[in-house]
């Protein structure tokens, strides 16, 4: 394959590969799938993959087991989705269920930051922190450590079946289960305390649901992490096509610049000495075998990818070797790409010379670099305070929202029932919130009805106008409450307040409530 | 129309040569195409895609596993039972007996407590309540209402007037017994008498005294005179209270509140006096068990009017 080669004396690996998704060669749709052997790549984004890939794990493995002090009353674990009783801690924050709207606010602050994200840095989410891309990266880690690098694998693929195959190939599957129940493991301490649901699932006294729970998720990480990999992002995921929508000319993509790559050409000095034109791609396939997706990203922008930058790192490490500036594949905006294209191909030919300083061979300065700034636009700004007013508005009623509630159905059938001296009574079903984690002193009352007085079955058989309870911690107290008001004069419906309020003052919330009297 | 090309790009195009065109090949895909064609526009022949075909598979493969052992296959107008015997409506029948089996202990404890006693007992109280509010639904909306609020001739039972008594036992003995009720020899009992149309008073009489109970009650039209209240004393008094503020143990209605059985004003009492109207309720205890009239008379005495 590469014989003398001048551009690359012994120091550059010439890869002879072809993309396996690549548009030259699209498979027929009943064709099984071809396999991918991504190459370890080494490099900023790598490295930075990593990172994200700690931080994201570490949130999701640890979270659990963070406690938070809450009391007696209430459960102890920082972030608990408590079903059975209908609770979300979170933090300092406990939400019930009536008060789903801050979860529903969460979506779509969200969904306006997968906008803002992506019309700025384009699938950055794809490429660093979805689960499937870490959870494959996982894997692979597993799978390089035991099997080796990209060409030990194509070759232990190819080998017959053996002794030595099997101990490899038994291994990595039994690590990718382990890991498979790991992660299902540890999904379902979310939703109960987790120290004690671990001693259960251990001791096997957890709920079957738990168990199921496990098994299922085991199967979707196994699946989709070790034997679907790419493909759950090119064909059973939406995002790809809804991105599409969301991105703009000023967008970060990963791009192969191909206006000073082309023409490309693995004997560079041979063809310039023969007077054709040589851009810088060397066409060392480089970029090709680090590529988790299959794809070749000189094709250009395509659907199946991700956006993880490791040709990013891969072509960098070639260029750095053939003494050449980095970025030949790089983050770049459509606008800036178009503009070098503009540049240095004119007629339509790419003519490399036009980028470079005749002395120097340095790129010239009308060379349009990508930089931070393209995330500066009225788009993203306005996608931003959207997102922080949505977080804000949020935060504001968080934090002004009072610990009790009430909450007041009038009854319906009979609206009012007229008594035996002529006064009315209208019948209630009052409920009580006490959402914090201490029994509170209430005193419940009306106001606003001239005359009226309430009687609340077993709890105040004599006519008042207030009473006075104690609410147990985080629950709901159900009253029946009558309210009766003299007869005189008043209009068919009256509207009245019924208040709860803490013993001490410190907190006052009111119901409007409706009188309804018969007709005269 | 060309597309345009980036250099250094080869257009997508598919081998002809991986396929062997039985018919018609499309020229750009490459791919033969069914014949089928719509106003120019024809359908590639692409296959199924795999994971389709096997979701496909498996699921004849479970639909003929299933069908061995559920109802399946139609004979006339039964079907094959199936290896396991399972059916919807045994399921629900287990399903109810398993909800009474778990309702026994309680309703053996309201069986065996007297009524005034559940009402005391909060967890009893409870139970019986929503047990009474559906046998309510089912036996006596008819007459009563839904909200219980009944209507000219049915009393309401939300309100603090009682016929027979608020009281938890009194009610308990009303439903139990009924009104009038024709096979119930302890049935609740009164009628009053046809003064108008027996002619135990003259027409200026009745028409005296009933004007004389619309004024205890400041009906429109009423008047309060010194011969109506002698009437009153001689004729009615006796089951309605010298008061006239009612006896509820011969079922005498109250004069002087607010709440009439029948219309309140000065024609519909007059109407009375002349001929009764008299409402009749079933006993109870010849239909329902114990423990259900139980319930009735702790959901009907919570209504917001029990003594």
């Amino acid at each position: 394959m590469t014989s003398s080669d001048d551009t690359s004396p012994g120091i550059l690996d010439q890869h002879d590969v072809q993309a396996v998704n690549s548009a030259k060669m699209r498979q027929p749709l009943y064709a099984a799938r071809r396999k991918i052997f991504p190459k370890r790549a080494e490099g900023t984004f790598r490295r930075f993959k990593w990172l994200v890939m700690l931080i994201t794990l570490t949130i999701y493995y640890v979270t659990p087991w963070l406690r938070w002090d809450r009391g007696v009353y209430a459960p102890d674990q920082a972030v608990l989705l408590d079903l059975a009783n209908r609770r979300f801690y979170f933090f300092f924050i406990e939400i019930w269920p009536q008060e789903f709207y801050y979860v529903a606010g969460l979506l779509v602050m969200a969904g306006v930051g997968l906008f803002l994200i992506t019309s700025t840095v384009g699938r950055a989410w794809c490429g660093y922190a979805c689960p499937q891309t870490v959870w494959v990266d996982l894997f692979l880690v597993v799978e390089r450590a035991i099997e080796g690098d990209r060409n030990a694998r194509i070759k232990l693929d190819a080998a017959p079946w053996g002794p030595a195959k099997l101990v490899k190939r038994v291994s990595k599957h039994s690590l990718w289960l382990l890991i498979g129940i790991a992660t299902g493991g540890a999904w379902i301490f979310y939703f109960a305390d987790a120290p004690t649901l671990l001693n259960d699932v251990v001791h096997l006294q957890a709920p079957v649901i738990a168990y199921i729970t496990i098994a299922l998720l085991t199967a979707t990480t196994y699946t989709f992490g070790g034997l679907m990999r790419e493909q759950v992002c090119t064909y059973m995921c939406p995002w790809p096509r809804i991105q599409a929508a969301m991105l703009d000319e000023h967008s970060l993509t990963v791009t192969y610049n191909d206006w000073r790559g082309e023409p490309r050409g693995r004997h560079a000095k041979k063809a310039i000495v023969a007077g054709v034109p040589q851009g810088d791609c060397v066409d060392c396939n480089a970029c090709v075998v680090v590529c988790p997706m299959g794809i070749d990203i000189r094709d250009g922008q395509q659907l199946e990818c991700i956006t993880c930058a490791l040709c990013i790192d891969a072509c960098d490490n070639v260029m750095d070797k053939l003494g050449r500036e980095r970025g030949l594949i790089s983050y770049a905006t459509l606008a800036d790409y178009n503009a070098n294209m503009n540049l240095v191909a004119p007629q339509g030919q790419i003519e490399p010379a036009r980028a470079r300083d005749k002395t120097t061979g340095a790129l010239v300065s009308a060379v349009k670099h990508t930089n931070w700034r393209s995330i500066l636009r009225p788009r993203t700004l306005i996608y931003f305070l959207v997102w922080a007013g949505i977080g804000l508005a949020m935060l504001t009623v968080l934090s002004l929202r009072a610990p009790i509630g009430i909450n007041v159905l009038h009854d319906r059938n009979p609206l009012f029932v007229l008594l035996s001296d002529g006064s009315v009574q209208n019948g209630y079903d009052v409920k009580i919130l006490n959402m914090t984690t201490q029994p509170q002193d209430m005193v419940f009352s009306i106001a606003g009805l001239p005359g009226a007085t309430l009687t609340i079955p077993g709890a105040a058989d004599a006519p008042t106008t207030q009473l006075q309870l104690t609410v147990e911690p985080d629950l709901v107290l159900p009253l029946r409450v009558y309210v009766r008001a003299p007869k005189g004069e008043r209009e068919d419906e009256t509207d009245f307040t019924m208040s709860i309020a803490n013993a001490d003052g410190t907190n006052s919330v009111s119901a409007q409530v409706r009188f309804e009297t018969p007709e005269d | 129309m060309s597309t345009p090309n980036k250099p250094g790009k080869n257009p997508g195009k598919t081998d002809p040569g991986q396929h062997t065109p039985a018919n018609h090949v499309d020229d750009f895909s490459g791919i033969a195409t069914t014949g089928h064609e719509w106003d120019g526009i024809q359908e590639l022949n692409n296959p199924l895609p795999r994971w389709w075909l096997w979701t496909f598979y498996a699921c004849i493969a479970f639909a003929a596993v299933y069908s061995v052992f559920y109802p399946a296959w139609p004979i006339g107008t039964s079907a094959t039972p199936g290896l396991l015997g399972y059916s919807s409506r045994a399921e629900f029948a287990a399903n109810m007996d398993s909800v009474q089996a778990g309702n026994q202990t309680v309703l053996r404890q309201i069986a065996d407590t007297p009524v005034a006693d559940i009402v005391a007992d909060p967890e009893l109280a409870r139970f019986a309540t929503a047990a009474g509010a559906s046998a309510f639904k089912v036996n006596c909306t008819q007459c009563h209402g839904t909200g219980a609020s009944g209507g000219p001739g049915y009393p309401n039972l939300n309100d603090d007037s009682w016929i027979w008594g608020g009281t938890i036992d009194a009610v308990y003995t009303t439903i139990a017994h009924g009104v009038r009720s024709p096979t119930d020899p302890d049935t609740r009992y009164n009628i009053m008498p046809n003064f108008g149309a027996d002619e135990l008073l003259d027409k200026a009489s009745i028409k005296t005294v009933a004007t004389y109970v619309a004024s205890l009650s400041g009906l429109e039209g009423g008047v309060s005179t010194p011969e109506g209240a002698t009437i009153f004393a001689d004729n009615c008094a006796a089951c309605h209270g010298e008061n006239a503020k009612g006896v509820a143990d011969l079922g005498g209605p109250d004069l002087t509140d607010a709440l009439w059985l029948y219309e309140g004003s000065l024609p519909s009492i007059q109407a009375q006096i002349e001929k009764p109207r008299h409402g009749m309720m079933p006993a109870w205890s010849e239909k329902l068990d114990d423990a259900t009239i139980k319930e009735l008379a702790v959901y009907v005495h919570g209504l917001g009017g029990g003594q």
